[in-house]
């Protein structure tokens, strides 16, 4: 016996805290992708990331409303369509924030701390005006609602799973795209040396604008995926924004496996310890953790072995 | 092949190279000597633009490359090798290379490149930052040659190696010219390297040319009292 609890109970809960972890794992690998794209490998700190992926959130909205509306038929599907508008949206917005503001601030990293937290309050106060303040939900097809028994007393929801399997694509797309194309390559050198990437005969202000984009719209498909297992408000982005820093400075910044790992440390720590405790001691006792381990390895859990 | 007329750099109110004239001939290996601080790394930095003139023009083969930026001016055919090599330290040896198909629109690293330094093939995994200074200025010298160069600038290719590899590195340069026929500009200030492999000499300072001379005739003593401190 544990506490009140038999082993048995006490295993079918660890099995199903840890589930929840894993659905949140995946939520924060995909907003920590985009931001190791941006921050990890450009150096800029994007506040308003949060409010790219709620932009994600309310299209999948705006096309889950419109879908129901005007041809119901459709509405099983109209989720995969959601999303590519979502990224699209998103990296359109990223393309135009990089060309407005962003590129100006390459060489001032602190200052686009301010910067993009003001661009964040512009784009609250637009959703505030344009939805409303309220929270708004979408309604799922009916295939992604309801769960799978796995045994008499663990069950793991479909929707969950469809998070966790987009993750999974996802993932394997960016790394494909940054570590086995011709455009990843130039990516990584423009962001290593800007100024010989150039001399290298690289077009670096394309590849700014269309990285920044990249991880916005990488934002915004995290933001469609997000609608499935919570409700979209004005500020939603804001409570994400903070572990999502966390997890790409813990991961180490720069790499994709790193962001991987810490994500999957920081929400099965997360989520298995707010069972037990209060959702705000869980918080404390995972950020002193991460300090801690920030303390002893400041540059995270995974760095690339090489002379700099 | 390149010509320079008027040249005049400044980083802000401090000018740096006044008013440079420079021919390049087809073929030609040029050297550029000069003790510290008298321009040649400013120089190169205006010629590939990453530092861009204030005045003057820059034509490779006929092209006038001044008012282009750094990318074009190497689709134009003008290729760098900067001082401190510079080369992308996380990506592989072979990646470091690819970077510099871009212009081209290859994407295979063509067989030559690893003929004139095989010992990148054998490192071609390897990431760039693990390499030794040496093997690394080779690389830096294959990424640049990747994007086929009518013109490669070299600046203080000799800094940090040893001296048995600068020997080789003169023989190697020499090679790459009579092959590929393009044409090198190179900043100085090991003189016997430079008179290894350069076709005519100049000596800048204070960013003017202050001698010239070919390499067959020239007067050591006067070039060396040049560059002594």
């Amino acid at each position: 016996m544990i506490g009140d609890y038999t082993y048995s109970e006490f295993g079918s809960i660890l099995a199903m805290q840890g589930f929840a972890g894993l659905i949140l794992f995946s939520v924060f690998v995909l907003m920590a992708l985009g931001l190791a794209i941006i921050f990890g490998q450009m150096g800029v700190i994007n506040m308003a990331h949060g409010e790219f992926m709620i932009l994600g959130a309310y299209v999948t909205y705006l096309c889950s409303t419109f879908v129901s509306a005007t041809i119901p038929a459709f509405f099983p599907y109209y989720f995969f369509v959601a999303m590519i508008l979502a990224f699209c949206a998103a990296f359109a917005l990223g393309v135009l924030v990089e060309w407005a503001m962003i590129r100006h601030l390459y060489k001032r990293p602190l200052d686009t701390l301010l910067a993009t937290w003001g661009l964040s309050l512009v784009l609250q106060q637009t959703y505030r005006t344009v939805f409303g303040a309220r929270e708004v939900g979408v309604s799922l097809p009916d295939w992604l609602i309801g769960s799978l028994p796995v045994t008499d007393v663990v069950e793991v929801p479909i929707n969950g799973l469809f998070v966790m399997a987009l993750t999974f694509v996802i993932t394997a797309v960016v790394y494909l795209l940054m570590y086995r194309s011709n455009w990843g390559k130039r990516v990584r050198a423009v962001v290593q040396n800007r100024t010989m990437a150039g001399a290298v005969g690289i077009n670096t202000r394309m590849t700014d604008r269309m990285t920044f984009g990249l991880g916005c719209g990488i934002a915004g498909i995290a933001g469609s995926a997000f609608t499935m297992i919570g409700s979209t408000g004005p500020t939603s982005g804001q409570q994400y924004i903070v572990d999502t820093f966390l997890v790409v400075v813990f991961g180490g910044a720069a790499s994709l496996l790193g962001t991987i790992a810490s994500a999957f440390t920081i929400s099965q720590a997360q989520s298995t310890m707010e069972f037990f405790m209060s959702g705000s001691m869980a918080k404390v006792l995972t950020l002193l953790a991460v300090v801690g381990i920030l303390m002893l390895r400041p540059q995270g859990l995974f760095t690339l072995k090489i002379r700099r | 092949m390149m010509s320079v007329q008027n040249l005049r750099v400044s980083y802000g109110e401090s000018e740096i190279i006044p008013d440079m004239n420079l021919e390049v001939a087809p073929g030609e290996i040029v050297a550029i000597m000069g003790r510290n601080g008298m321009g040649k790394t400013t120089l190169m930095k205006s010629l590939i633009g990453i530092h861009p003139a204030s005045r003057g023009s820059i034509s490779v083969a006929g092209t006038d490359v001044s008012r282009l930026e750094t990318y074009q001016r190497v689709e134009k055919g003008l290729a760098y090798v900067p001082q401190g090599r510079a080369i992308f330290s996380t990506m592989t040896v072979r990646e470091n290379i690819e970077t510099g198909l871009t212009v081209t629109g290859r994407t295979k690293v063509p067989g030559d490149i690893y003929e004139l330094f095989p010992v990148l093939l054998d490192m071609k995994g390897r990431r760039g930052g693990n390499l030794s200074g040496g093997q690394q200025q080779q690389l830096a010298i294959a990424r640049a040659l990747a994007s086929n160069p009518k013109v490669l600038l070299l600046d203080e290719p000799t800094e940090g190696i040893q001296p048995s590899i600068i020997k080789e590195m003169a023989r190697t340069l020499r090679r790459i010219r009579d092959e590929r026929g393009l044409s090198i500009v190179v900043s100085e200030q090991v003189l016997s390297f430079a008179l290894d492999m350069a076709d005519r000499i100049l000596v800048i300072e204070k960013g003017e040319v202050v001698h010239e001379s070919p390499r067959d005739g020239i007067d050591e003593a006067k070039v060396s009292r040049f560059l002594s401190i």
